[in-house]
């Protein structure tokens, strides 16, 4: 394996894991406390330097891990020490398949921001997120506690359910971009189109002069809203996050699947929710944001323009950094907006979350399915 | 490349396994979960072949079939157990012997 | 040997490992059913390995993500903590099993001694999703539909005989 594979996967790992996750722990604390009215917490510091709370999360990890380590007395040892580790891998590995940057050539060497790039990428998601349910499950059974087992049982009941959803409400994305490599949909959202195309597509009208400039970025977000509320509704359900936490329950069944741990293994449960918060960001952003793309700027007009001021050799270059510092700004904002969602949203009951996955989201998903598949037939006029 | 006859083996394996398990054990659910190995053995045995002669998809499109009969199968017999264990709180076949002569 | 056939071997050895835990593990369900999701999980890693993604990929969506949580839920539901039974004549049935299994390897083994030709090649796009998806939904979508019918089913059945019946 060339050393080069090696550097890009540590990177992308050192730069999501390590250094976006403890972030999103102080981008939670602060905006919470801006959005109620006071400082949050500043209080960690070395040697007098607070810099705005930034070393809370290294104050955190210090914390939980010089903890003392309780195992509950009837709980079964082995199934309550692995159980931190099947929720916390998936979060990780499911890095693997997310583009931070597109396909760059210099002289001879094709560089391709994504650690794997396999021609089934999103049903690895999938598949990751099927797999993560099971470390909730055997907390909450391993725990030998009442509260341990009623968060498992829900949890594993809301994970399962919304898994559906997840992939139904994606089918009518992958019906536009027609691929499953995440690498290509972020590609394809590299373009615009006219805003008022589908007069001329669907309908035969010719489109009139002043509106036919109008052109959008072709994000899934205007090709498909709809499933990206229903995707975004479902994967935050799926992760548990609030307004869906009640597996967690903060205020009603202690903390549900994860009362019985303490120290690093609870550590590991914190950690693994928040890296799953910037897993859903980055798949949303891959998905419906155009990814790595700058909106109005194709990566052709990049590089064509700057290189013909400066070199090929540099504009390629510029591009690579612009389009990471895209997707990071890109998953900045939508880590801001699941931060503002759970803020504002009270927690669902366990029979609303069960309601709206089956009785809402369920159909709506399909009908999005069948509507796509509609305007597509009646675009390209041929099965 | 990966010899074929090594993984109908393994399915023969797997399948037998899930007979021993369908025999030998008393629990119902365990009883279930050896049918799904069952389940599985043959799946191997439908895409091993089906990789010997890559020109049809027959094996895996059956294979996703029995995936989806495998989970409804799942779903009724474990319907089957909750109905069981409320009216005798046990899940222990040699409980249900009502009919046995 | 190289690296595929090493996967193979050892994802193999792994399922066969773990079925055999799942199936002689006495005292605890839910240790049971992990030791299932290790050998699905495993058989999902040789069907990759033998070129059939969409399979695989549905193997751990559908069998391990979603099959054996349905069984975990059970018994967490249930709360069956205290598992097998007190031993009758479990002897006499688990030596006929252990002969009943010998006997019918060493025939399997027997007619096995015919080894199988070498596989093809592979097209492009085979296992892939798109190829399967053409073929599902052209030659065989009979079979969807009934499919279909069939989860209906299965769903309205698990419904009626798990709902808490209200005595009046």
């Amino acid at each position: 394996m060339p050393v080069a594979e090696i550097v890009k996967t540590l990177f992308i790992l050192l730069v999501a894991v390590g250094a976006l996750a403890p972030v999103i722990t102080w981008i939670e604390r602060k905006q919470s406390a801006l959005m109620q009215d006071r400082i949050g917490a500043n209080r960690a510091d070395i040697a007098g330097i607070t810099l705005l709370g930034l070393l809370h999360p290294l104050a955190d990890v210090l914390k939980l891990l010089t903890k003392e380590d309780v195992v509950p007395d009837g709980a079964n040892r082995v199934m309550h020490l692995i159980a931190p580790v099947i929720a916390a891998v998936p979060a990780i590995i499911a890095f693997g398949v997310i583009p931070f940057g597109g396909t760059y050539s210099f002289d001879d060497i094709t560089v391709n921001l994504v650690v794997a790039d396999p021609d089934w990428g999103m049903l690895y998601i999938f598949a990751i997120a099927s797999i993560a349910t099971y470390g909730t499950i055997i907390a909450g059974w391993s725990s030998n506690s009442n509260w341990s087992l009623l968060g498992g049982i829900r949890a594993s009941a809301q994970m399962i359910s919304y898994e559906v959803t997840m992939g139904l409400s994606l089918v009518g994305v992958f019906m536009v971009f027609q691929t499953l490599k995440l690498t290509d949909m972020a590609q394809a959202q590299d373009t615009t189109f006219r805003l008022f195309g589908f007069l001329d597509t669907l309908f035969g009208l010719p489109v009139p002069a002043f509106l036919d400039w109008l052109r959008l970025p072709a994000w899934g977000l205007f090709y498909q809203p709809l499933a990206f509320v229903m995707f975004l509704t479902a994967i935050m359900a799926e992760n548990k996050r609030p307004p869906f936490d009640l597996p967690e329950g903060e205020s009603e069944i202690v903390a549900g699947y994860h009362t019985e741990y303490s120290g690093m293994r609870f550590g590991l449960f914190f950690m693994s929710e928040f890296i799953q918060v910037v897993v859903i960001a980055a798949l949303v952003a891959t998905l419906f944001l155009g990814g790595w793309s700058i909106p109005y700027l194709s990566q052709e007009t990049i590089i064509g323009g700057v290189g013909s001021v400066f070199g090929t050799g540099f504009a390629t270059g510029l591009c690579v950094i612009l389009h990471f510092v895209s997707f990071l700004v890109k998953v900045i904002i939508m880590i801001w907006v699941q931060m503002t969602l759970r803020w504002t949203l009270p927690r669902f009951r366990y029979d609303q979350v069960m309601d709206l996955c089956w009785k809402i989201l369920l159909p709506l998903s399909i009908a999005n399915i069948i509507v796509t598949g509609a305007v597509m037939l009646a675009i390209q006029g041929q099965p | 490349m990966i010899p074929i006859d090594h993984v109908i083996l393994l399915s023969a394996v797997l399948f037998m396994i899930g007979v021993i398990g369908v025999a030998t054990r008393r629990n119902l659910i365990v009883v279930l979960m050896s049918i799904e190995l069952m389940l599985n053995g043959s799946n191997l045995a439908f895409v091993g072949f089906n990789r010997l002669h890559p020109e049809r998809l027959d094996g895996q499109i059956f294979v996703l079939i029995v995936i989806a009969v495998a989970a409804s199968e799942v779903a009724v017999g474990l319907g089957i157990v909750i109905s069981m264990f409320r009216n005798r709180d046990s899940v222990n076949l040699e409980d249900v012997s009502l009919l046995k002569w | 040997m190289t690296t595929v056939q090493f996967l193979f071997y050892a994802f193999a050895a792994l399922s066969v490992l773990f079925a055999l835990g799942m199936v002689l593990n006495v005292r605890n369900t839910v240790a049971a059913a992990l030791c299932l999701v290790v050998t699905m999980v495993s058989l999902a890693g040789i069907y990759v390995l033998l070129e059939a993604y969409f399979v695989a990929a549905v193997q751990i969506m559908v069998y391990a993500g979603a099959i054996v949580v349905l069984f975990l839920f059970v018994v967490m539901l249930l709360n069956l903590r205290h598992d097998d039974f007190s031993p009758s004549r479990q002897l006499l049935v688990k030596a006929g099993a252990a002969v009943l299994g010998v006997v019918a390897l060493g025939q399997l083994l027997r007619l096995l001694r015919v080894s199988l030709p070498e596989a093809p090649a592979a097209a492009e796009g085979f296992g892939g999703y798109r190829m399967l998806g053409l073929t599902l939904y052209t030659d065989y979508v009979l079979l969807v539909e009934i499919a279909s019918l069939l989860l209906l089913a299965a769903i309205v059945g698990a419904l009626i005989l798990a709902k808490r019946r209200v005595d009046r």
